[in-house]
């Protein structure tokens, strides 16, 4: 049986069944750890005591499997890239990243060395771009919560009049 | 006497039942993607080589092996707790102790024996 | 022992394979060809005096204009609390040097990282593969003449430079 993705009407009630689906998406979301470099310190910490990625149900997850977040926080080369491109294919649906500090929004402190992708986005699709070398705690909070409005305004169920698939309505 | 079951039967129904609208809605409601890529076997970002099928360790068999047999023997050791005090009230309070504390004793010597061969031991000391 | 005595014993114990000591800079050198610079570092390794126990490093620098390789070995000891730095040039269009694993097995990770950045082979080194890039990486990064490639596992190695995008 075909799932009822892109297929309902618009109407309140499916409206409201969608957002209610968006907003149990969005207060649940298990980020991959995957810290690659200094950043990954300031994941820790974000999801430590002080700056709690918890209290907005976020939990580290560490294999892709279990996840729909996924944090890239650190420098990615081009030996790591082929491997993060298998890792976020193996992200299960709906999957959505973040990219954390400097390195990974666009090569960073070390965008002139032959080594380092310039930029994670040159591999996977990135939702949201957290700056910052690296971010501090609040500012990758902000990220998970912009994340959380994207996800709000996302279309599943309803037939949405752009593209489909979870698109924006 | 089979009319009392049919409590076991409707709440077995309705149990099943529940789990199974619960993944009926979810088939329904979330987005299915199967890819090659997606569907491949995990190892940490890198293609997966070898079988998954290893030797395992025997020490998981012999551990599991003892909680197993001391785990059935608590559970011959409740009913006799339950029906001990009608057996003090009969008079066979003592026998009953006795034959209950024999039961104990043998399968303690089997627990001294694997204590002393060294089968409780999670990691063995090798002999230089 | 100070660095310019055991200059001085390497030049009686290897007469022609040491030369050109500078004793005067904080870490004192001297070079050492090519195809003595196993023995010595035994000899400095095993010498009662002596008694250099690690390698503490094992670089190379590229020097284009003189046209050679030249090889780093930092020797410590902690007996004497002694350091000393050899040096080796090898021809830059064939570097080969032999392998200093049998002396100290530590070198077979530096020759390996000199061989990745650099393309110096070593002889007799068990295991002579990149260990930092990936393994079908083109090109010897560290060397001055290196270029980069265009794009590596179908991504694009190159950025708009940054002030031409601010200007656009």
């Amino acid at each position: 049986m075909k799932p009822l993705i892109n297929s309902l009407p618009e109407t309140v009630f499916t409206t409201k069944v969608d957002d209610l689906l968006n907003w149990g998406r969005a207060s649940s979301q298990w980020y991959m750890l995957f810290g690659l470099a200094c950043c990954a310190i300031e994941l820790m910490q974000t999801g430590g005591p002080r700056a709690d990625l918890d209290r907005f149900g976020a939990v580290p997850r560490a294999t892709p499997r279990q996840s729909d977040l996924m944090i890239v926080a650190g420098t990615l080369t081009y030996k790591m890239a082929k491997r993060t491109k298998l890792l976020y294919d193996q992200m299960p649906d709906p999957k959505y990243v973040i990219s954390m500090g400097s390195c990974s929004n666009c090569g960073g402190l070390f965008q002139l060395a032959y080594s380092v992708c310039k930029g994670v986005d040159k591999i996977i699709p990135v939702d949201v771009y957290v700056p910052g070398c690296p971010p501090r705690p609040e500012a990758l909070t902000e990220g998970l919560l912009r994340i959380q409005d994207k996800m709000m305004r996302e279309r599943w169920l309803v037939k949405s009049p752009r593209l489909g698939n979870g698109a924006e309505a | 006497m089979l009319f009392d079951f049919a409590n076991v039967l409707v709440f077995t129904a309705l149990a099943l039942g529940f789990v199974g609208l619960n993944l009926l809605i979810g088939k329904l409601l979330r987005p299915a993607n199967p890819q090659v890529r997606k569907l491949s076997t995990y190892e940490c970002g890198e293609p997966a080589t070898g079988s998954a099928w290893v030797n395992f360790n025997i020490r998981f068999y012999l551990v599991a092996l003892i909680f197993i047999i001391f785990e059935v023997e608590i559970a011959f050791i409740f009913p006799v707790a339950t029906v001990f005090r009608r057996w003090i009230e009969d008079g066979q309070g003592l026998f009953a102790f006795v034959e209950i504390l024999v039961f104990i004793g043998i399968l303690f010597l089997g627990l001294i024996y694997a204590w002393a061969k060294g089968d409780l031991e999670w990691v063995k000391k090798v002999k230089v | 022992m100070e660095a310019k005595e055991v200059y001085l014993k390497l030049e009686t114990q290897f007469p022609g394979q040491v030369g050109d000591f500078k004793g005067d800079v904080p870490e004192p050198y001297c070079s050492v060809s090519p195809e003595g610079i196993v023995a010595v570092c035994r000899f400095l390794r095993d010498d009662s005096n002596c008694k250099f126990e690690v390698l503490s490093d094992l670089t190379a620098l590229d020097w284009p204009k003189e046209e050679k390789i030249q090889v780093v070995y930092h020797l410590y000891s902690y007996s004497n609390k002694a350091q000393i730095v050899l040096k080796v040039d090898l021809p830059r269009d064939h570097p080969t040097v032999p392998t200093l694993e049998g002396v100290w097995k530590v070198a077979n990770w530096f020759e390996r990282e000199v061989f990745d950045l650099f393309g110096v082979i070593f002889e007799g080194h068990s295991d002579l593969r990149r260990i930092m890039l990936p393994e079908d990486w083109v090109g010897y990064p560290l060397r001055k003449d290196y270029v980069e490639q265009e794009e590596y596992d179908g991504i694009s190695t190159q950025r708009a430079p940054l002030v031409e995008k601010l200007l656009r």
